[in-house]
């Protein structure tokens, strides 16, 4: 069993080296089908960067009257952090939205001028909250208007959820859109790239069909014929895997810098973050794509 | 009486829709370390029947027995192994071109499974047998049509096998290799090897002074001990 096993790797590299042109014409045609999958690895990283990101954009802001009791505020923000849809509130007390309004305004002399002239802290305090999922502020929104509505004297002055929701909210679709729209022609360039991949290998035992019959003649069992084919597959694989991996860390070098400006990811070290997974996904598909390709095309020629 | 080795029993064999027939009702037998040439025009049925004995093609009507098994009842998994009984030699030699005539010969018993030292010590001995001791590191495109059949003769003879099958060995070889093939076949018989050898070349037959069946439209005409090629 063993003494099999090395031989039939020991023939399989054989072979691989002596059919050079072959296996040139192989590996080439596997690298171009490993870069779209290792592409479309990162390019969904990017994607899905951009959802959390825009998703995390969300949140709802509750301005209140300038008039409101510091307690009552307080006593409304234990109640709205005791929501379990609740992630986290940020309080902004009056004096500190002075302070960003003054930070913000800095350049702006009218502006300051005309705060002064108004005597007293015009602006109200504020409490922003962000939910664990966006589609949960609705249900958020809604539980503050009713709190807020069967209050004596209400405190809030306005809710600003309803002036982001719909930008962000198609913003989501677009990208949940563009997501959807690269995964099919993903899919469908790895369906071509596999399929020219598998007809290369097809093609390279083809030309070794008469040796095949040859092999059979001898009293070669289709473990022995098959396996060097196998192992030849697999190590196309496997070097247009390597051949990939290196071929995506100059591009995600070059590339990185721009995505990180336009997505807010840099794919480069996105790239060397995640190579763990990267690899094992690129070297597994370009050994099974081999593997497979091989063990169904040779399996044509063993049949009697 | 001689108990026999192969039995063909009103073997015949039919392709495609029109029916050609290329065997019709073929019955003979052959002995242990027989020595059978079978003759016949191109199309009589010679490799037809060869085929049907190494079990890769089956007749339409018919079976063909090797020894009490009749060979188109073997199993799928189980026919490697009959077929390490046959060593087969083909007119243009059927030689693995990716490999040296030693890997050649060396694959041959891989496939038998034998060990590494076998392999080391029966392959030189085969293809010194076939006086090619000096050439086994070269590939079959860097020999000649008469050493490339000695190579496939070698590579035949290596798993000593019960049953050596020539198919027009000689058609492809020019007069001093075919008397090299035919001398080293008769040896190979002498050693005690049933072989079965189809040609259309009236010299090799002439020779050899051996059995002679004679086929002609997929039927036996005629069955000689001693034969000689008469068509």
């Amino acid at each position: 069993m063993l003494t099999s096993l090395k031989r039939i790797i020991r023939t399989g590299s054989v072979g691989f080296v002596r059919s050079a042109y072959v296996s040139f014409s192989a590996i080439y045609v596997m690298v171009i089908t490993l870069l779209v999958i290792g592409g479309s690895l990162i390019f969904g990283a990017l994607l899905d960067h951009t959802l959390v990101t825009l998703k995390s954009k969300v949140d709802v802001n509750i301005y209140f009257t300038v008039d409101a009791e510091d307690e009552a505020i307080l006593a409304f923000r234990k109640q709205v952090e005791s929501l379990s849809d609740v992630k986290v509130v940020t309080y902004l007390s009056r004096d500190e939205a002075l302070a960003q309004f003054k930070e913000r305004h800095a350049g702006d002399e009218l502006t300051i001028r005309a705060l002064e002239e108004l005597g007293e802290n015009p602006l109200g305090a504020s409490i922003s909250i962000t939910a664990h999922d966006p589609a949960q502020y609705e249900g958020i929104v809604q539980f503050i208007n009713e709190t807020s509505e069967s209050a004596e004297a209400t405190i809030i002055d306005r809710i600003n959820f309803n002036q982001n929701k719909s930008a962000i909210d198609r913003l989501t679709n677009i990208v949940t859109i563009i997501d959807k729209i690269t995964k099919i022609i993903v899919m469908t360039l790895v369906f071509v790239t596999v399929l020219i991949t598998f007809n290369t290998i097809r093609l390279a035992i083809y030309t070794a069909r008469d040796e095949v019959s040859v092999m059979r003649l001898v009293g070669a069992s289709n473990t022995f014929i098959r396996g060097p084919f196998v192992v030849q597959g697999a190590l196309y694989g496997v070097i247009a895997g390597v051949i990939t991996l290196i071929l995506l860390y100059p591009i995600a070098y070059y590339l990185g810098p721009s995505t990180d400006a336009f997505f807010g990811l840099n794919i480069f070290r996105y790239y060397l973050a995640d190579f763990g997974r990267i690899f094992a996904i690129v070297m597994g598909s370009g050994a099974s794509l081999g593997i497979v390709s091989s063990a169904v095309a040779i399996s044509r020629y063993l049949r009697i | 009486m001689l108990r026999h080795m192969i039995y063909f029993e009103n073997v015949s064999k039919y392709y495609g829709k029109n029916e050609t027939i290329a065997l019709d009702s073929v019955s003979f037998q052959i002995a242990p370390k027989e020595f059978v040439s079978i003759v016949g025009h191109s199309g009589a049925g010679k490799t037809t029947l060869l085929k049907m004995l190494i079990a890769e093609d089956k007749p339409s009507e018919g079976s063909i027995f090797y020894e009490s098994q009749d060979i188109h009842k073997i199993s799928r998994s189980q026919l490697p192994s009959f077929r390490r009984k046959i060593g087969t030699i083909f007119q243009d030699f059927k030689l693995l071109s990716g490999k040296t005539a030693f890997e050649n010969v060396a694959f041959a018993m891989e496939a038998n499974s034998r060990t590494d030292d076998e392999i080391a010590m029966s392959v030189p001995q085969a293809l010194e047998l076939v006086d090619l001791a000096e050439k086994m590191h070269h590939f079959p495109s860097e020999l000649s049509g008469g050493e490339k059949q000695r190579v496939a003769i070698a590579r035949a003879l290596v798993n000593q096998p019960d049953i050596i099958i020539a198919d027009e060995p000689t058609g492809n070889l020019d007069p001093i290799a075919t008397y090299e093939v035919v001398q080293i076949l008769k040896k190979i018989n002498d050693l005690g090897t049933t072989v079965i050898l189809t040609t259309h070349n009236k010299g090799v037959i002439d020779i050899l002074e051996k059995r002679v069946i004679t086929m002609d439209g997929g039927r036996i005409i005629r069955d000689d001990k001693n034969g000689k090629y008469l068509l």
